[in-house]
């Protein structure tokens, strides 16, 4: 009968869920912190925007890396950037990391059946230096480096063995780079270009790097 | 007068899950006594934006679609929200035209409230948050487009809450056919005759190659001067007149000969039935 073209009915209507299948890293150096994401965002097979910025600010020294669901990702983003800008004006001077992290890791753990999202949060301030927070689950823990989202699963090994504690700031981005270019290549979910945020104590710069500019390995 | 849930009160917090178990309830006696359930009218549709050099153009077809039937030839797909913000409904019907409306209503009250012209921005805003909190069991994805004193945006919303920010979307069972042409033929800073040509021919390839969608294009431009709605800009899909006659006049086949054979029929047996009718 008609409308079954190659195997799919015009008549399924887009209600599959909008996800970030994705690739986020987050790594501190002395002094400050790089995020790096990738830009493919699916809706089932599609591919409803291939350059989406997965790193959402927080507060102006503190970004978080969206995965996961794309809805439940964004909305958390945007509740605890209100939730940090009422706190900072409560206490009067930049919030810490640690309190990003926790307003985050409040959100995942009470609604952890609703939601389906993970946000790494990353970034600087003046106590404790770059800090990286994974909250996966409604978990909370500081790590050296966090990888997160489906691409993830790729480059385990390839993180694990490479990092070195005290790389440089310029040696974390090529670790993020190098990361991200590995599993974008080989996950089918995450693609498009590459997106880095570097935080320090002067400045929060963003970068977008196309694909043609990331490393290339075996085969490509 | 009973009381109504009002759309524009905020709630309290958490996520409304007011009608799930009536619908679970309804659902399964649906099951026992073997009849459907009704199903809702989907809009399987193609909706289409870009921005281009003065604002904003929004694109749609005009099918609506009750399963494999078509419910409507020539239905609207694009409404306004504010003076110069306009909006695209896919998905169910129903949903997209009372999201739509619903965003209307408190646009304007957030309007009179502020005292300012709406942005973009805060419409998108409004719209997602009410999409996250019924868990997209409001199955509307929407194209937000339009021009405020920040310049022209275009944003497309996911039934679950989630936006993106772009300079060309599509939305609707025909994205992918309509995504085609923008990806291939897009430019930045598009005058206006070709950015509506652009459009056009988007949604006209979600209705040629996308059985969901047909019938007519509607364009809607929105500029800082004002936004005006083109209704049936363009109708691809007309049937072709026919350009000659294939009746044959009474007399083009010749008569060569004529026989009549009489029937003579007896009546044999005849009834009367009386028919009730008071």
């Amino acid at each position: 009968p008609l409308g079954n073209h190659a195997g799919r009915s015009w008549s399924r209507v887009v209600t599959e869920e909008v996800k970030t299948g994705t690739t986020i890293i987050a790594v501190e150096f002395n002094g400050g912190v790089v995020l790096g994401s990738d830009s493919r965002v699916s809706a089932g097979d599609a591919v409803v925007n291939r350059v989406m910025n997965k790193l959402s600010p927080l507060h102006d020294r503190i970004y978080c890396a969206l995965s996961g669901s794309a809805a439940d990702a964004q909305t958390m983003a945007e509740v605890v950037n209100h939730q940090l800008d009422v706190h900072s004006i409560e206490i009067g001077e930049d919030p810490l990391v640690c309190s990003a992290a926790t307003l985050v890791k409040n959100i995942s753990y009470k609604y952890k059946e609703e939601l389906m999202a993970h946000l790494i949060v990353a970034g600087w301030d003046r106590k404790d230096g770059g800090q990286v927070f994974a909250t996966l689950n409604g978990l909370l823990t500081r790590l050296p480096f966090a990888i997160g989202g489906s691409g993830s699963f790729y480059v385990y090994g390839f993180v694990d063995a490479e990092y070195r504690k005290g790389m440089s700031r310029d040696e974390c981005q090529q670790f993020v780079l190098n990361t991200l270019s590995l599993a974008m290549t080989r996950d089918g979910s995450s693609g498009g270009v590459a997106f880095l945020v570097t935080i320090d104590q002067h400045s929060t710069e963003e970068k977008i790097i196309l694909p043609k500019h990331l490393p290339k390995f075996f085969n490509q | 007068m009973f009381p109504c849930l009002n759309p524009s009160d905020v709630q309290d917090g958490g996520f409304s899950f007011n009608n799930c178990s009536r619908n679970a309830a309804l659902e399964s006696s649906f099951s026992e006594s073997s009849s459907k359930p009704p199903k809702a009218r989907k809009t399987g549709t193609t909706i289409a934006g870009i921005v281009f050099k003065d604002g904003v153009i929004l694109g749609a077809d005009t099918r609506a679609t009750d399963d494999m039937v078509v419910a409507d030839k020539n239905c609207v797909k694009i409404h306004c929200i504010a003076p110069k913000i306009y909006c695209c409904g896919a998905g169910v019907a129903a949903d997209a035209q009372i999201t739509k409306q619903i965003l209307a209503s408190n646009v304007e009250l957030h309007t009179l409230n502020t005292g300012r012209p709406p942005l973009v921005a805060m419409v998108t805003r409004t719209l997602k948050q009410m999409l996250f909190r019924y868990r997209g069991q409001v199955n509307s994805s929407l194209i937000v487009g339009g021009v405020d004193v920040d310049g022209a945006h275009l944003y497309s919303v996911y039934p679950h809450g989630s936006y993106d920010k772009l300079p060309f979307v599509t939305l609707g069972s025909g994205a992918e056919a309509a995504v085609s042409v923008f990806e291939d033929r897009f430019k930045p800073n598009m005058e206006l005759e070709e950015g509506k040509q652009l459009v056009r021919d988007a949604i006209a390839a979600g209705i040629f190659c996308d059985l969901g969608s047909g019938s007519n294009v509607d364009l809607c431009v929105i500029t800082q001067a004002g936004a005006s709605f083109l209704r049936g800009f363009d109708k691809p899909t007309t049937k072709g007149r026919r350009e000659g006659s294939y009746m044959y006049k009474p007399g083009t086949t010749a008569v060569l000969t004529k026989t009549v054979t009489p029937f003579c029929l007896d009546v044999i047996d005849q009834s009367v039935h009386a028919m009730d009718t008071k």
